[in-house]
């Protein structure tokens, strides 16, 4: 794939590492311990289970797609990782933290270590692109220098650095879900949380927040969730990687033989409970007639 | 839930609501910009329609009462019906309900427009407690900003009932502000302020909490609005009845 873009951080990128030696090379403690774990947890809206026993890990710089139909409890997944849902019993630790009991305001500092994309964007109306970037810094008090060059280089970053005046309302669908991806990144989260980023959007656009994504969790050891229906993501975020090449530029590569992707996992929900976990290569083997069914949509 | 238990229910998340409301004015972060800025909506911008409200009551008042006052020759004190009637009563409750169509609605709107595009949500997740951020200024601007329309209201109704008292009854205008000045005691000032108040924090909670809890996408945002309006304007009117009683018995006011 020859996609081309300028990249600032560069010193800074941690190339994918060789499958074979990235679980030897896991001695630090920070990096032992999952970026996210789900430990039994359940959730009911009145008589309907939506999340029965769910437990799963997620590592540092590991990317978690979770698959599953609309209402099969996946956004809520998500929801319950930023507490803005509490569940009903089980342990959701964030960092180490157990945050199922936390209260709003010991939840705030926990949302700081997490950038979330919503499925709309969710951009806020009366503000600008400017201003919804800069939305967090501004409310963590940080100088004004800070925040202009912060948010230049997020927009610079999803490749919108144009639209930095203009309103949510002049903006296309694609773009408002580019400028909730800078948002949600300004400021450096450990976690992102993609719920349903291209969903409504034409395959290039599609295409190009999938890129995103691959250019965080390979350049910048971002731990991410990527909930979606869509299987053409799967194939691009468990099939392709982000490097940089000698100009400086990102380019995005397809795993072959030197090189096979183990940062992306798959995790699929029927009716409120895991059905599958694992590789995308263990997905298509997968003999289970529902999961062929969704791979295949026949 | 039966009609009891969700009135029941309803009114304690609005009390928990305003309670953390005004429980964040007490620590940070405080949103001072925000909060002039829906004094300035929610003052200024209803100013003209609160003000055109007074003038025209008053204006009626006087319109309606004189031939009566006249007929019992007492036209002398048509100042004083208007005055009492219109502080007492017609000047907090008309403003509250006249705010109540312009501002209810809007906050539940926009509140309501918010949650079923998850910008609440967003707000959340990028560390900001939307109560502080979005209830907390709307109630305070609220209960500051109607007790001050209420007196503009209250004094364009004096002015518009003084109008009407010289140009359609020839009585001269002496004669009515000295009435007005008999019928007025400080009680009635005082209980004429803090009704409104009271009003504020029942238009504000009531918009703020209908909006925060749309659901159904834009066919509830329409649903919350009119909510807010119908139910902050029934409240309006059922609270000043006990209001008035209140006050009658706390600052003794209201015997003549």
């Amino acid at each position: 794939m020859e996609e081309t873009e300028t990249f600032d951080e560069l010193e800074n990128a941690e190339l994918p590492e060789r499958p074979g030696d990235l679980e030897d090379s896991y001695d630090d403690v920070q990096r032992v311990r999952p970026a996210i774990e789900f430990r039994d947890v359940f959730l009911s809206f009145d008589d309907k289970v939506i999340l029965d026993g769910i437990s799963f890990k997620i590592g540092r710089g590991e990317t978690k797609m979770i698959l599953g139909r609309s209402g099969g409890g996946k956004s809520t997944i998500i929801r319950l990782i930023l507490g803005l849902l509490k569940p009903d019993s089980g342990e959701i630790l964030i960092d180490g933290e157990n945050i199922a009991d936390f209260s709003e305001e010991e939840m705030m500092d926990v949302r700081q270590k997490v950038g979330m994309v919503f499925q709309e964007g969710a951009l806020f109306d009366s503000l600008s692109v400017y201003e919804n970037v800069a939305y967090r810094l501004r409310e963590q008090k940080v100088g004004e220098e800070e925040i202009q060059r912060e948010v230049r280089r997020m927009l610079r970053f999803v490749d919108l650095e144009d639209a930095i005046d203009k309103m949510p309302d002049e903006l296309s669908g694609g773009m408002r879900r580019r400028v909730g991806i800078a948002r949600a990144l300004i400021g450096d989260p450990e976690i992102v949380l993609f719920d349903e980023p291209t969903a409504g959007l034409d395959p290039p656009t599609a295409r190009t927040i999938c890129e995103l994504a691959i250019k965080l969790r390979d350049l910048q050891d971002v731990s991410s969730i990527f909930v979606t229906h869509e299987m053409n993501n799967v194939r691009y975020l468990t099939s392709e990687y982000a490097t940089v090449d000698e100009t400086g530029r990102v380019i995005y590569e397809k795993e072959g033989e030197s090189l096979c992707l183990i940062n992306t996992k798959i995790l699929m929900l029927r009716d409120g409970k895991i059905i599958f976990e694992g590789s995308d290569e263990k997905l298509q083997k997968c003999d289970d007639p529902y999961i062929k069914r969704f791979i295949h949509g026949k | 839930m039966g009609p009891t238990a969700r009135f029941l229910f309803a009114l304690q998340e609005i009390s928990i609501l305003i309670w953390k409301a005004f429980a964040g004015l007490f620590s940070k972060p405080r949103y001072i910009g925000e909060t002039v800025r829906q004094m300035d909506l929610i003052g200024v911008g209803s100013l003209p329609i609160v003000l055109l409200t007074g003038f025209f009551t008053g204006g009626v008042l006087v319109l309606q009462t004189f031939p009566t006052l006249e007929y019992y020759s007492i036209q002398n004190e048509a100042g004083r019906s208007v005055a009492t009637s219109l502080i007492r009563e017609l000047g907090p409750v008309l403003s509250a309900l006249m705010v109540s169509g312009r501002i209810g609605s809007a906050i539940s709107a926009e509140l309501g427009s918010m949650v079923v595009s998850q910008q609440i949500d967003a707000m959340r997740a990028l560390g900001t407690d939307p109560t502080r951020k979005l209830v907390a200024p709307r109630l305070l601007a609220l209960v500051f900003m109607l007790p001050l329309l209420t007196v503009a209201a209250d004094i364009f109704g004096l002015i518009g009932g003084g109008i009407v008292a010289n140009l359609l009854f020839n009585q001269d205008v002496n004669v009515f502000i000295q009435s007005v000045r008999n019928g007025i005691a400080t009680t009635d000032l005082l209980g004429g302020m803090i009704k409104p108040l009271f009003f504020g924090l029942i238009i504000g909670s009531v918009a703020c909490y209908k909006g925060l809890n749309t659901t159904g996408g834009t066919v509830g945002v329409g649903k919350s609005t009119t909510d807010a309006v119908v139910i902050a304007s029934i409240w309006v009117i059922i609270f000043d009845f006990f209001l008035s009683k209140a006050l009658q018995v706390l600052l003794d006011m209201g015997r003549i």
